[in-house]
């Protein structure tokens, strides 16, 4: 009876392995990795998975037998021998478990040093920036500047070519109480198919190397508890053939139409307070950059897909719409919303 | 005692000297270590409760992808609480609980060897959970996480991680006061013949906790403190805009965290250790080895805290030591489990719901184990640190080992503390909806981890593949509820019935059992004089001539009838002062959020517990 339950719900917890290796539809699956930082984690993993495996089975597998062999048989009295141990055994049982522990350890130490490791020199370098809850994405090698040492600036969207390494350095942004924008705290930067997490931490500059080997989109998220609205805090990774990729960079250089008519005067008496607008305004990247707002595939923390519609919504009251966000409702009226929302769409 | 006998009415120190010892008054006075296990543990299943409660509304929330049953801010507040209530106000005091009953019962002594100081443990702890939760109260309840990392927990305006720091700190302090009462009751206390080796594995894992207890706990209350006058002083420890660090924090939790993971786990491996050979009929297989691994597994636990760091950017030296210590740590986890199947093997296996438990509990933890085994692989952890894959495996150490432990150290020794025997057959109900719905709950957590789903996030979006197991997960979670009210049925019913436990109803081997169900204030009528290891087990068996185990006849009544009864036993006399001392904790606490005059107030009463305490003799003479 006892043997039929534990075997039952031992048989259920493997389903649940098992089933796990084919799901589908899991863009941030870690055992789907698509790029060589992040198969190097897996080759790692998927081994010792299994070696585990084969532990959990021999080990459950010889306790269920044992309970079954050995359990109590009504109406059969029976002291058994009391053996007080085996040396032999122990040492055994020690050292085995140390040697097959050991052959793990060789190759976790050899993976350690390779990720590690400084990136080629065709890297591409960008720093990361973590805000009360969104990315920002800033290209700081000469080619890809748009002024006298001005980086080229993105939010939520790192998009990268496909095939090359992109070595970035994390920091977190914010200051100490916020001032009514975001706080600096710890944030981690996890694009899951692409590499493993690194933690974004204030006064204190990490580095993580990431690649995908095809074009795509992959998203990620913020997976360190960084205040009210963490579980809002997304981005996307998109990565882009080397001639796109070099179309998209040519794309965001140029500078943004002047607005005009209420938008102007919006965008000069509210937005550009906290929003860079290149060619139109400048302003400490406190707030997402917007100078080519409309290429991007999502928005605020990348919880809404880029539509009209959700700019609308967003403009209409920013707090409702993600709690905790810092930018607040500015009461704008519809035909306010609109004017915005048209030249925000030509921003591409 | 040659000191002169002064009536006990005479009034002393401040207050006059309380003498009930039955009736409900006389649990806010006892130092009877058996009545300040039951309150530990009555206490403790309370905020089972209300920990369970909070998991529920966490698993309600998470049932369907981007639901807004519950705020975002409201979600932090819930895990954080959940965290610190199972961890600080769940695990530890049943742990606790267990101890006091049992480590004088099982070593053969009359109480502990502080009682009064036993008795403040007990109530500085209740007084540190209150004070927890009365922040829910009070402007909100702590929401920077059970780990509280600066500077967001700094920073956030809210008071809750001020309540955190203070709460905390009090339970620490219960705790610490606790740990070397404990540690000196076990060194000096042991009734005659009690050498070390002869002591059940269930006092060494304790005597191990006390010595982890006592080290670790410092370390928190500093960072602790640091982290409330960071709050309320000012002060930049943790301020890197003014040369404080971030991971000064960390460091310091988890160099205290993780041995808590040890303190939390040995508890149920003690328990385990007793309850296997017990209904194996066979006494503990590799004794020795059991215990020191066990030691083992307390020094190495100091070694290992940057394992919760991988990704902070320590360094791959760093990270690889960590990783090694990490590994190494798995070796004396492994010697248990073997030496367990050791114990089974050949026995004579009767599945009672405490060894159904503690079989749970091996079993479990086998599958927690390997999963922590994962972590030692940093590279995989990059990926797996922050996700549900990290959630599902210390539920596996900390709900499959340690509360299923504790639950079987609920039906083996329920009969010893109350003089009832629990129902069998709901116990097996209890057990079966525990065992099952516990590894749907949580198993499918390696797999959402694994998919790339972080740990604290309100919601998720559809399309992520997080839909089918986050909804298995949370039907689990209330399944395990209702076998928690299966429990509470059980130990309710158990009351409505006479007293039916024998003195050994389990034909058990350790100390405890030689005395009544439940046992009398005094514990033993006679000083027990101990021979062996299983020292009960020796009385009732012998090997014959050929080498077979079988009963001995019952043994000469004892020579010496002076004590029957508890007459001429001096027992320490119930007191005030633990109490009124205890008192003083939250108000000074309360001072540092609401005004210093608080606070002084509260140091008046500290002082003034302290010293009616110093006043009073430990024991009035007869």
């Amino acid at each position: 009876m006892t043997g039929k339950r534990t075997r039952l719900a031992v048989g259920l917890a493997a389903a649940a392995v098992a089933l796990a290796a084919c799901a589908t539809n899991a863009p941030q699956d870690t055992l789907d990795p698509a790029g060589p930082y992040a198969e190097k984690i897996d080759a790692l993993f998927k081994p010792v998975f299994w070696v585990a495996t084969a532990v959990f089975l021999l080990v459950e597998g010889g306790i269920l037998y044992i309970l079954w062999r050995y359990r109590h048989r009504k109406g059969r009295e029976r002291i058994p021998p009391q053996i007080h141990g085996n040396t032999r055994l122990e040492i055994a049982w020690t050292i085995l478990p140390a040697v097959v522990l050991a052959g793990v350890a060789v190759p976790t130490v050899a993976t350690i040093f390779d990720l590690a490791a400084e990136p080629p020199g065709n890297a591409l370098n960008v720093t990361v920036r973590g805000h009360q809850w969104w990315w920002e994405f800033r290209y700081t090698d000469p080619e890809m500047q748009v002024g006298d040492n001005l980086p080229l600036v993105t939010a939520n969207e790192l998009v990268i070519p496909a095939d090359r390494p992109v070595y970035l350095t994390l920091e977190s942004a914010g200051s100490e109480f916020g001032n009514g924008l975001g706080r600096a705290v710890i944030h981690s930067f996890s694009p899951f198919r692409l590499a493993g997490k690194t933690d974004v931490i204030p006064g204190k500059t990490n580095h993580m190397t990431i690649q995908a080997d095809e074009p795509g989109e992959y998203p990620g998220q913020c997976a360190e508890l960084c205040g009210f609205s963490h579980g809002f805090m997304r981005f996307e990774v998109d990565a882009l053939s080397p001639a796109d990729f070099d179309a998209w960079v040519a794309g965001q250089k140029e500078e943004a139409a002047a607005p005009s008519g209420i938008a102007g005067d919006l965008i000069a008496s509210t937005c550009a307070a906290c929003h860079t607008i290149r060619g139109v305004s400048t302003a400490a990247s406190t707030a997402p950059d917007l100078t080519h707002v409309a290429s991007r595939d999502c928005l605020a923390g990348c919880i809404f897909p880029n539509t009209r519609e959700e700019l609308a919504a967003w403009l209409r009251d920013p707090p409702a719409r993600k709690l905790g966000s810092f930018m607040p409702d500015y009461n704008l009226s519809e035909e306010e919303i609109e004017a915005l929302v048209d030249y925000l769409e030509t921003l591409e | 005692m040659a000191s002169v006998p002064v009536p006990a009415d005479t009034p002393r120190g401040l207050l006059r000297r309380p003498t009930a010892t039955t009736g409900f008054w006389s649990w806010f006075t006892t130092v009877d270590h058996k009545k300040i296990g039951l309150l530990y543990g009555f206490t403790a299943f309370l905020f089972l409760i209300v920990g369970g409660a909070e998991a529920l509304l966490i698993r309600l929330q998470l049932a369907r992808p981007e639901s807004t049953l519950i705020d975002a801010g409201t979600y932090n507040e819930l895990f954080t609480m959940h965290g610190l209530t199972m961890v600080f106000l769940v695990v530890m005091p049943l742990s606790a609980a267990f101890f006091n009953y049992l480590i004088p019962l099982m070593i053969g002594a009359r109480d502990v060897a502080f009682p009064r100081l036993n008795a403040f443990s007990y109530w500085a702890f209740l007084a540190g959970g209150l004070v927890l939760y009365s922040s829910w109260l009070l402007g909100g309840a702590p929401n920077g996480g059970w780990f509280g990392y600066p500077p967001n927990s700094t920073t956030d305006l809210s008071p809750g991680m001020s309540f955190y720091s203070l709460g905390l700190a009090m339970a620490g302090i219960a705790s610490t006061v606790s740990a070397i009462n404990l540690a000196v009751t076990i060194i000096n206390m042991r009734a005659p013949g009690m050498s070390l080796f002869r002591m059940p594995v269930f006092i060494w894992m304790g005597l191990v906790v006390q010595f982890l207890l006592a080290f670790s706990l410092p370390i928190i209350t500093v960072a602790l403190f640091q982290l409330l006058f960071d709050r309320e002083l000012g002060t930049n420890f943790f301020n890197p805009a003014a040369g404080g660090s971030p991971l000064l924090w960390q460091h310091l939790f988890w160099l205290f965290g993780h041995p808590e993971v040890y303190i939390l786990i040995l508890p149920a491996f003690g328990i385990v250790s007793e309850v296997l050979p017990v209904f194996a009929r066979k006494p503990l297989f590799g004794y020795q080895f059991v215990v020191f691994s066990g030691i083992a597994i307390g020094f190495i636990g100091f070694g290992v805290w940057a394992h919760h760091m991988y990704a902070t950017g320590l360094g791959p030296v760093a990270n690889t030591a960590f990783g090694l210590s990490t590994i190494i740590i798995a070796v004396p986890t492994g010697v248990k489990i073997f030496n367990w199947m050791g114990t089974l093997y050949k026995g004579d296996l009767r599945f009672t719901s405490a060894m159904l438990f503690a079989i749970g509990t091996v079993t479990m933890f086998v599958i927690g184990g390997l999963s922590g085994v994962t972590h030692s692989v940093v590279p995989a952890d990059y990926q797996q640190t922050d996700t549900y894959y990290v959630v599902a495996h210390f539920h596996y150490v900390l709900f499959g080992g340690a509360i299923f432990g504790l639950f079987s150290g609920f039906f083996y020794w329920w009969p010893k503390m109350f003089g009832r025997l629990l129902d069998e057959r709901l116990g097996k109900l209890h057990f079966w909806l525990m065992m099952i719905w516990f590894n749907l709950t949580f198993g499918p957590m390696h797999v959402l981890g694994l998919q790339g789903m972080p740990r604290r996030i309100p919601t998720y979006p559809e399309g992520y593949g997080f839909d089918l197991w986050n909804l298995v997960s949370t039907i689990g979670a209330f399944t395990i509820a209702a076998s928690i009210l299966v429990f509470m049925w059980n130990a309710i019913g158990s009351f409505r019935k006479a007293k039916d436990a024998p003195a050994d109803p389990w034909d058990a081997r350790t100390l405890e059992w030689a005395t009544t169900s439940p046992p009398p204030p005094h514990n033993f009528d006679e000083v027990v004089t101990v021979h062996s290891l299983d020292e009960l087990w020796h009385r009732k068996y012998a090997e014959d001539e050929s080498g077979k185990v079988v009963p001995v006849q019952a043994g000469a009544a004892p020579e010496d009838q002076s004590h029957v009864g508890g007459h001429g036993i001096h027992l320490p006399g119930p007191s005030y002062y633990p109490l009124v001392a205890a008192l003083g904790l939250p108000l000074v606490g309360y001072g540092v959020l609401y005004g210093w005059w608080l606070s002084i107030v509260g140091a008046v009463v500290l002082l003034a517990g302290l010293y009616g305490w110093a006043m009073e003799p430990g024991a009035e003479e007869a």
